[in-house]
């Protein structure tokens, strides 16, 4: 605390929320702590959405796994499209889609890595997120574990078909709040094929240590694999009765 | 080709009135995602100079969205007010420009005037528009309304105080409530975004905010911002509920992706106003809009995004409402990308609402995948001060811990304050220097430990 400033003498509140409260001021303007403590938040945040995604580290970690993976790409050739066409994002580049094409087989499950606004929450949840949940899936033949990058929600569709997969698990990078650069996105749809829209997805979302820890996230997501399996369906046909979180802006808009 | 103009020796085409519109805003992302925008610089000129011959007439004559079709065209064509565009209805978009920006058109005038125009001619006539015109001409336009206080009276600018918590957590909602309290803010409304859906929950945060306004007589409205069809039942449960909040849209189909219509609004403003419960004046209704909506439901028609935008405020005018808040930077960068974006579009979206004679404030905001920074929310923050933006967003730090975006402040509110010289409502005002949070000339007073706010906290009372 400054030694300029007085603090607001309501500094004890602070404990009842993660909000930015009695953070005191200097005239009308923020103590420069504040500032400097906001203007880090803010740079993680952005560093977040722009970091390209770590392919060769997450390779090798599924390897230690036992797991092979393919590298693919979407139609956007880089971040600044990325951020502007989410339709380029959505759908696989002409040679990855020739690519995955030469992998079709008899799939449960087909599991896509990617980096969506987040590859920070790639790097640190995902991994961790499979390490909890492919040994609960004996019962599921996996297809190669697709690592995507430049990729929206909606790309898992069209791969999952190509693989020939009968469901597609999502595991993205969210869009990264002030204080929750590393938040990953868990979006799971039951017969994947193009132009399956949101409404047939069900959504974990918030997965890191602070929110829904990997090892949570990976009990629901297997529940609602199954259930799914059993059901035939996924989305708002398949209730979210293991008190899943949706995905989505509260705010309407 | 329905226009063409010719530019040296190239002759410039465009297919239709929405095109001729399209092409003439400027450039966003959202309108090139829609694949709507000027193809070149040289063409979004071309645009500008047919634009600028377009008789005013040309909006009465041809929809851009079907009359058919949509019930937002039929709104705005049937509720025309032909006496109030007698006075421009000679005019060419260009014209009406100047019209508005000389000073022989007063306040007066453009009151008289707002119900002869529609969404389709401001959003013309902004296209045409530098910033400074869109500051001169909204800074005559005065909208004032009123529930527990009075808004948008010249000189003032109220504030929503927004203490959203990721779970409704009734301690953290109550303590981001006191902080922005002893900041002096929450004229506008004190407004929750609320993460539950379900309706005991809102009404504990509807029966929360009743009993706080109550306890301190603060002359100010609540409102838990849910879906319309919720706060119907809430208030057919006999819930306390001061204002009926909405997201809305510009067009039919994309209204219908919000899960509304215009019955639908119609029968929540009138349930709304059967509660009687303003004491000032009867404004019920907060709406939230923003550019960019129609596209993201797929439901714009090859409309650029400005204009739907702009015919959403005919929506809103239609219900009287008390706040209009476009929600600028929310929306994210594949809608507009970085700051200069984020900032024309705040100032087009909150002269086209005066101008329609709708209360416009503002959510200055941005999201961590734009392009945009602090520095860019201090400049729109100054800018629609300037132009007399009716009210600004109040959120802890600037940062919504539940939304997982950036607004504005209670510092920046206090910054504008004091550099623009901009009151708060007069009746809250009042109240604030009564709990001694203030002096008489409306600054703060140094905090004090043993305020009774502070004290009935610790107590468990707030």
């Amino acid at each position: 605390m400054s030694k300029l400033l007085p603090r607001d003498p309501w500094d004890k509140l602070a404990a009842h929320t993660q909000a930015r409260i009695a953070l005191g001021r200097a005239g009308t303007g923020l103590p420069t702590r504040e500032v400097l403590s906001f203007g880090l938040a803010h740079a993680q945040a952005r560093d977040a959405v722009h970091l390209p995604l770590a392919v060769e580290t997450i390779r090798n970690q599924l390897a230690e796994l036992g797991q092979t993976c393919l590298h693919v790409t979407s139609r956007a050739d880089d971040r600044r499209i990325y951020l502007q066409r989410p339709d380029l994002g959505r759908r696989l580049s002409e040679n990855s889609a020739i690519a995955l094409g030469q992998h079709v087989g008899d799939y449960d499950l087909a599991i896509i890595l990617a980096d969506g606004l987040s590859a920070l929450a790639v790097e640190r949840q995902a991994v961790v997120t499979l390490n909890a949940l492919l040994p609960l899936l004996a019962d599921f033949t996996v297809a190669p574990i697709v690592l995507a990058e430049q990729a929206r929600v909606a790309l898992a569709d069209e791969a999952g078909e190509l693989l020939g997969a009968r469901q597609v698990l999502m595991l993205l990078g969210e869009r990264p709040g002030l204080s929750s650069p590393d938040s990953l996105g868990a979006y799971l749809t039951f017969a994947p094929r193009l132009g399956r829209l949101d409404a047939d997805r069900n959504c974990v979302s918030n997965i890191r240590p602070q929110g829904l820890p990997p090892a949570q996230a990976a009990a629901k997501l297997v529940w609602l694999l199954r259930a799914a399996r059993q059901r035939g369906l996924s989305g708002i046909g398949l209730k979210d009765e293991s008190d899943l979180a949706l995905i989505g802006n509260k705010r309407q808009l | 080709m329905k226009f063409t103009c010719q530019l040296g020796h190239t002759q410039h085409h465009f297919v239709d009135l929405k095109d001729l519109l399209a092409k003439a805003s400027p450039a966003r992302s959202g309108d090139y995602l829609a694949g709507v925008a000027a193809q070149s610089a040289e063409q979004r000129m071309a645009a500008r100079f047919v634009l600028a011959d377009l008789p005013l007439r040309r909006f009465l004559d041809e929809a851009l969205v079907p009359y058919e079709s949509d019930e937002i065209t039929r709104l705005i064509i049937d509720s025309h007010d032909a006496a109030a565009f007698a006075v421009i209805a000679s005019l060419a978009v260009g014209e009406f420009r100047e019209w508005l920006l000389s000073e022989q058109t007063d306040s007066a005038t453009l009151a008289t005037v707002a119900p002869g125009i529609t969404p389709e001619m401001a959003a013309a006539v902004s296209k045409l528009m530098r910033n400074q015109d869109l500051i001169a001409v909204a800074r005559k336009c005065h909208v004032v309304t009123a529930f527990r206080n009075t808004l948008g009276l010249p000189g003032h600018m109220a504030v929503r105080l927004q203490p959203n918590h990721p779970t409704d957590d009734a301690r953290g909602i109550a303590a981001s409530l006191l902080d922005g309290l002893m900041y002096g803010v929450g004229d506008a409304v004190i407004g929750i975004n609320p993460a539950s859906d379900s309706i005991p929950a809102l009404t504990t945060l509807w029966r929360m905010l009743d009993e706080l306004i109550q306890r301190y007589a603060i002359p100010t409205q609540s409102c838990v911002l849910t879906h319309v069809s919720n706060q119907i039942r809430a208030i057919e449960a006999g819930v306390p509920l001061d204002l009926v909040f909405q997201s809305i849209a510009g067009t039919e189909a994309a209204n219908a992706g919000f899960g509304i219509n215009l019955a639908l609004l119609e029968e929540a403003y009138h349930a709304a106003l059967s509660l009687k419960r303003g004491t000032v004046g009867d404004n019920v209704m907060y709406f939230e809009t923003g550019q960019g909506s129609a596209l993201s439901a797929n439901a714009h028609h090859g409309v650029d995004q400005q204009t739907c935008e702009a015919r959403a405020y005919a929506v809103a005018r239609h219900f009287k409402p008390l706040l209009v808040n476009t929600v600028v930077g929310f929306i994210g960068p594949e809608y507009l990308y970085d700051g200069k974006q984020i900032i024309r579009a705040g100032l087009e979206d909150h002269f086209c609402g005066k101008l329609l004679g709708v209360p416009m404030g503002c959510d200055i905001c941005y999201t961590n995948h734009a392009e945009a920074d602090q520095d860019d929310m201090d400049n729109l923050l100054v800018l629609l001060g300037t132009a007399g933006i009716n009210f600004i967003m109040g959120v802890p730090g600037a940062d919504d811990i539940m939304l997982n975006y950036q607004s504005t402040s209670f510092h920046d509110q206090l910054f504008l304050r004091e550099v623009l010289g901009l009151k708060r409502a007069p009746e809250f005002e009042a109240w604030l220097a009564e709990m001694r949070l203030t002096n008489q000339t409306g600054q703060l007073l140094p905090a004090r430990a043993d305020h009774r706010l502070l004290a009935d906290f610790s107590t468990g009372v707030l």
